[in-house]
């Protein structure tokens, strides 16, 4: 229960510096080029990148060891899960058939199943090092200013930043709630029936609603004292304007994602990089 | 009377519900009858914001919690599921339009809150979830489609129970305009 949660650290890194807007801007990028693609190469390049800037941002491997192991897991049952539901996928995808051994005769390991399986596998596990290195490099305040300037209205960015603030506060009121109320022998685990622990979830979670919902109003309250929402802009305390590092690296994330589109309209003509024609 | 959509007050609530929202979604996780699988509590703190605060309030409340959870646990988002979960929480927020009557007042209408979290949870799991699945990651159609159809049931489970009970303790503790009588 006691995660440490973002663990912004203010180190003095090329990423550290870079403007938060910037580092949103990249990120989306990159994670959206992944997510476009199903060439193994270039999405093994994305993961190379990425593991480099992950030195680069100096990110120790011990923060983020419990996250990598769920992220594992995730990934194993998904990879189990495909194939146990169409193991041949692979092969309506690249039309042919390699066939490597046989289980029962509807699941046949084939070369091109294997070669789909490991091209998601390594989809999904790329993007993660982009999550955390956003995540640690970027100031919780700057990332909701950075949202406002790619256009996103003010109102939305000031809820998700009050989000950021209010999640450990919100955090701690549910762990003291619900010790409170197991105290009072209120039954949360397997022993109880689905409908009872249900139940028993409502008498924790209605002092913490009513709690959150008497913070609301006094929050609302503050904000309007102080004229929030008068106008139709607003400037942020935390906004870095961009340096001549920030449209670099933009410029390279930008140069990796058209690079990738044209080569999935252009060159590969398809979704998928073909190996076995 | 007109219902406010994003006045000062639902940006905090939704704020604090997505923080809420992300605290349940991602240590609250009552173990289901079916091996493997949990009923996230989360689904029901959406559905009560958004009819306290109507769909934006709720969508917003899904998409950011859920985002910043999958952010924390896994690294990155799996999109698909996160745009899911904004498109329950908006489309539950409709019954704050449709409802009849006012849970300011004390009155909780339970039916436009039971239907409209059903029809949320239908669109944002079998058809958002499993074909933004299919689109974006290319997974394959029977199992997105069996993931969709277990999350649905749960999460409208979800919804409904945890969801209602909460609006029905909550349109308690609201007293009725006029409701004292001189003697």
């Amino acid at each position: 229960m006691k995660t440490k949660l973002f663990s912004y650290s203010q180190l003095d890194t090329f990423i550290h510096r870079l403007s938060g807007l910037t580092k949103l801007i990249c990120f989306l990028l990159l994670t959206t080029t992944v997510m476009l693609t199903f060439d193994i190469r270039i999405i093994l390049g994305v993961m190379v990148l990425s593991l480099i800037l992950f030195r680069v941002a100096q990110i120790r491997f011990s923060q983020v060891k419990v996250m990598f192991v769920f992220v594992l897991i995730f990934i194993l049952t998904n990879f189990v899960l495909t194939f146990i539901f169409s193991p041949t996928y692979g092969v309506e995808i690249y039309g042919t058939e390699h066939i490597l051994f046989v289980i029962t005769e509807r699941y046949t390991v084939t070369l091109e199943q294997l070669f789909y399986q490991m091209t998601k596998f390594s989809k999904y596990l790329s993007v993660i090092p982009l999550g955390c290195i956003f995540f640690f490099t970027t100031n919780p305040s700057e990332f909701a200013s950075s949202l406002n300037n790619i256009g996103l209205s003010y109102k939305a960015c000031s809820a998700l930043s009050l989000t950021l603030r209010y999640f450990p506060d919100v955090q701690g009121d549910y762990h003291t709630i619900s010790l409170a109320q197991q105290a009072r022998g209120v039954e949360m685990s397997t022993k109880a029936s689905v409908m009872t622990r249900l139940k028993n979830m409502v008498r924790i979670l209605v002092p913490l609603i009513f709690s959150t919902l008497d913070r609301v109003e006094l929050i609302t309250n503050a904000m309007e004292l102080r004229g929030y929402g008068k106008h139709k802009k607003r400037t942020w305390f935390s906004y870095k304007p961009l340096g001549k590092n920030d449209w670099l690296s933009i410029g390279v994330c930008l140069a990796i994602f058209l690079f990738t589109m044209y080569m999935r309209f252009f060159v590969t003509k398809s979704l998928f990089y073909n190996p076995f024609i | 009377m007109k219902k406010p959509l994003f006045n000062t007050k639902t940006i905090v609530a939704t704020g604090l519900g997505g923080a809420l929202f992300m605290v349940l979604f991602m240590f609250v996780k009552v173990p289901s009858p079916v091996p493997e699988t949990n009923l996230q509590i989360a689904y029901g703190i959406s559905s009560f914001f958004a009819m306290l605060f109507g769909p934006i309030a709720g969508g917003l409340i899904a998409f950011i919690g859920h985002a910043l959870s999958d952010f924390l646990s896994y690294g990155s988002p799996w999109w698909s599921w996160v745009f899911a979960s904004g498109a329950a929480g908006a489309i539950s927020g409709i019954a704050y339009l449709t409802a009849k009557k006012d849970i300011e007042q004390g009155e909780f209408d339970l039916v436009q809150f039971l239907i409209w979290n059903i029809v949320a949870n239908a669109v944002a799991w079998i058809i958002v979830a499993p074909v933004l699945d299919i689109v974006i990651y290319a997974e394959p159609v029977s199992l997105v489609f069996t993931q969709g159809g277990i999350a649905f049931v749960m999460n409208a489970i979800c919804s409904c129970v945890v969801g209602g009970l909460l609006c029905s303790i909550y349109a308690k503790t609201k007293t009725k305009e006029g409701s004292l009588t001189k003697k």
